[in-house]
């Protein structure tokens, strides 16, 4: 049942989803403030869109984090119950 | 021509912009990996074992139709139509969707079937079954390919490999996780595509409209442009169309696009309803099509809005390309309308922002593709092999029959995708082939569902002759003996196969004889007790913004404030 257990938890698509989202902002910040030229700005109609996207998508990935802390799978008694009777048909 | 059209669209991608491409695909794969070690029975393989919540199967039934075709061609078609393409979501999908969840969910996911196609089955018997099961599958193939297609334009643009590499390494890719997770690899990777696609084209879009100044810029720009200020209101859509009298336009949009293309399509494609029927439970199998209507209702204004600002102010789009482009000629740049999207991001996007971009490109086409094969794997192995096939072998034959399949399905819609590469607006192929498949299918439904009397026989008499009439008027259109631009054709094809789907099933279920009442229980409305119909309401789905009407009156509300407002 540990085992189990471990998996569900491993497999939440939304902490995938927050790692790509953090990585994506975090890389896209880094870049709006340091890298992106002057001329990359003026070519995007003035938007230092690599600052204001990266920033954007980090609030997201917290967003999406929060939502794992508050409510993290596995943990309703429902699902428990479920695993269990799927855990007992296999066996 | 075409060398000319490749060079200019290369984008200046750099190392930063592979890296980001990079993780999007290491996570991709990843989730194959993960969901793989979840599948032990053909059910989990092919329906997840009915175990998501709502809004992963939510998102999913989105991101499932969010395809290269609604990306590109809805693009395309904003950059050549405007506004009024926002139909195909506010009046083409969002009704049908909530339809799908309040009033026919219950018998999907209550009466435990498999798959659409297995409906049929048991409410009209194998003909029925089978005209059904070879339709849906050589539909997916074709639709495939189209995915396909644009995928490798996408890859074959960016890295300058020739198509047919692209087309093989675009399958391979999406072949490896569909066939290792099924259809769980499939739903999670759309929720991710759903995010990415988003995390794409909403700074496109927001760049997009500073570059043209702002909406009210866009408005005069396109106002003054060729297609003229009617580009820039939703209603009546004449060029959209091809009908020039108003009435009629209107006529076209809510009954053919309306009712029968969009009912049809979200109501009794497998690709969408699979995604429900992988829900946990009954409650969030309507929910899912209620949730996704939710984004469905915003994605035109971060996919149409591009389209319309590339119209006007990328140089191989506007002015006097627009113009030959919508006369039917070919644009003096060598560029068509599914560039828009690309030539956007050429213009405006820095490094960094483009290579989410491209990955949200990708991301899409991804997800269309393997939606087919992971909804035309479930078709042909339960409703074609362990029917009429092979019967009666053990669960895990079906569940090695099911990975082959999806191995050949892909090989098949690497054919398909070259017929896909010979239209210029790929949302006229499309169209054409839901005009097809999807209106008449939904005419035998709604009739069967409703209908106690409707035969077997008249089941598949219905389909058959439906599919018929929809030819007739495609080959009408086609020889110019009944000329409509536009995609007018598909509307009045698809309302044709409607109405005379209807009048040949009411007039041989007159002649022959229907099931007895007792085999229709939990199939027909008036058959089935009011609490199979009913969810339960306790425990995980519990809860005022749990309720399905409740939440699908509150789509309903927004939808219609947004027509009203463009």
């Amino acid at each position: 049942m540990a085992t189990r257990t471990s998996r569900f938890t491993a497999f939440d698509i939304r902490m995938i989803i927050a790692l790509l989202v953090g990585v994506y902002g975090l890389v896209l910040t880094v870049m709006g403030l340091w890298v992106t030229s002057d001329e990359e700005i003026e070519k995007s109609a003035g938007v230092n869109i690599n600052l204001w996207a990266g920033l954007g998508m980090l609030v997201v990935a917290a967003a999406f984090t929060g939502w794992v802390v508050i409510r993290p799978l596995g943990v309703s008694e429902e699902e428990q119950r479920e695993a269990v009777e799927a855990a007992d048909r296999e066996d | 021509m075409t060398v000319l059209a490749q060079t200019d669209l290369r984008l200046d991608a750099n190392a930063v912009d592979y890296v980001l491409l990079a993780l999007y695909f290491l996570l991709v794969l990843g989730i194959g990996y993960l969901a793989r070690r979840r599948v032990s029975t053909s059910l989990d393989f092919f329906l997840s074992g009915r175990s998501l919540p709502a809004w992963v199967t939510g998102l999913a039934f989105i991101s499932a139709n969010l395809g290269a075709i609604e990306v590109m061609g809805m693009s395309a078609n904003g950059a050549e139509y405007g506004m009024p393409t926002a139909h195909y979501f506010w009046i083409g999908a969002v009704p049908a969707m909530l339809f799908l969840g309040i009033v026919m969910m219950p018998f999907y996911y209550g009466s435990k079937v498999r798959s659409v196609p297995e409906f049929m089955l048991r409410r009209f018997g194998k003909p029925a079954h089978l005209v059904n099961g070879l339709s849906f599958a050589a539909a997916q193939v074709l639709i495939a390919g189209a995915n396909l297609f644009l995928l490798a334009s996408v890859v074959n643009l960016l890295l300058g490999w020739p198509l047919w590499v692209s087309v093989i390494v675009a399958a391979a890719i999406v072949l490896s996780y569909t066939a290792l997770g099924g259809l769980s690899a499939a739903i999670y990777n759309e929720v991710l595509q759903f995010v990415v696609i988003v995390a794409a084209l909403l700074p496109l879009t927001i760049v997009g409209l500073y570059k043209v100044g702002g909406w009210q810029g866009l408005v005069d720009k396109v106002s003054g442009g060729p297609g003229g200020p009617e580009q820039v209101n939703s209603w009546p859509g004449n060029q959209l169309t091809g009908f020039e009298d108003n009435f009629l336009s209107v006529l076209g949009l809510v009954f053919g696009l309306g009712f029968v293309l969009s009912f049809g399509y979200w109501t009794t494609n497998f690709v969408e309803v699979q995604r429900a029927m992988a829900a946990k439970s009954m409650s969030a199998a309507r929910r899912t099509p209620i949730i996704g209507a939710f984004p469905k209702m915003l994605v035109p204004f971060i996919v149409i809005i591009p389209g319309m600002v590339a119209g006007v102010a990328v140089t191989e789009i506007a002015g006097e390309n627009k113009a030959a482009l919508i006369a039917g000629d070919e644009a003096p740049s060598g560029a068509t309308f599914n560039d828009a999207l690309l030539l956007l991001m050429r213009d405006l996007l820095p490094n960094g922002m483009l290579g989410i971009a491209i990955a949200g490109l990708l991301a899409s086409f991804m997800a269309g593709m393997a939606a087919n094969l992971s909804s035309f794997n479930t078709v042909f192995t339960y409703d074609i092999w362990q029917t009429y096939i092979r019967k009666d072998r053990p669960d895990d034959y079906y569940l090695r029959v099911g990975r082959i399949i999806t191995v050949v399905a892909t090989v098949l819609a690497i054919g398909t995708a070259f017929i896909a590469s010979t239209y210029s607006n790929l949302m006229d192929y499309l169209q054409q082939l839901f005009s097809f498949f999807n209106a008449p299918l939904f005419a035998t439904f709604l009739l069967g569902m409703f209908w106690r009397r409707m035969t077997p026989t008249a089941g598949w008499a219905g389909l058959v002759s439906g599919t018929g009439a929809a030819l007739v008027v495609f080959y009408l259109t086609e020889s110019d003996t009944w000329v409509l631009p536009g995609q007018g054709g598909a509307f009045v094809g698809a309302g044709a196969a409607f109405v005379v789907d209807i009048v040949v099933s009411v007039a041989v279920s007159a002649v022959t004889q229907p099931k007895p009442a007792a085999q229709l229980a939990g199939l027909v409305w008036s058959l089935t007790p009011k609490e199979d119909r009913q969810h339960t309401a306790t425990g995980e789905d519990a809860g005022w913004y749990r309720n399905p009407a409740l939440l699908a009156g509150i789509v309903l509300v927004v939808t219609i404030a947004l027509n009203i407002i463009f």
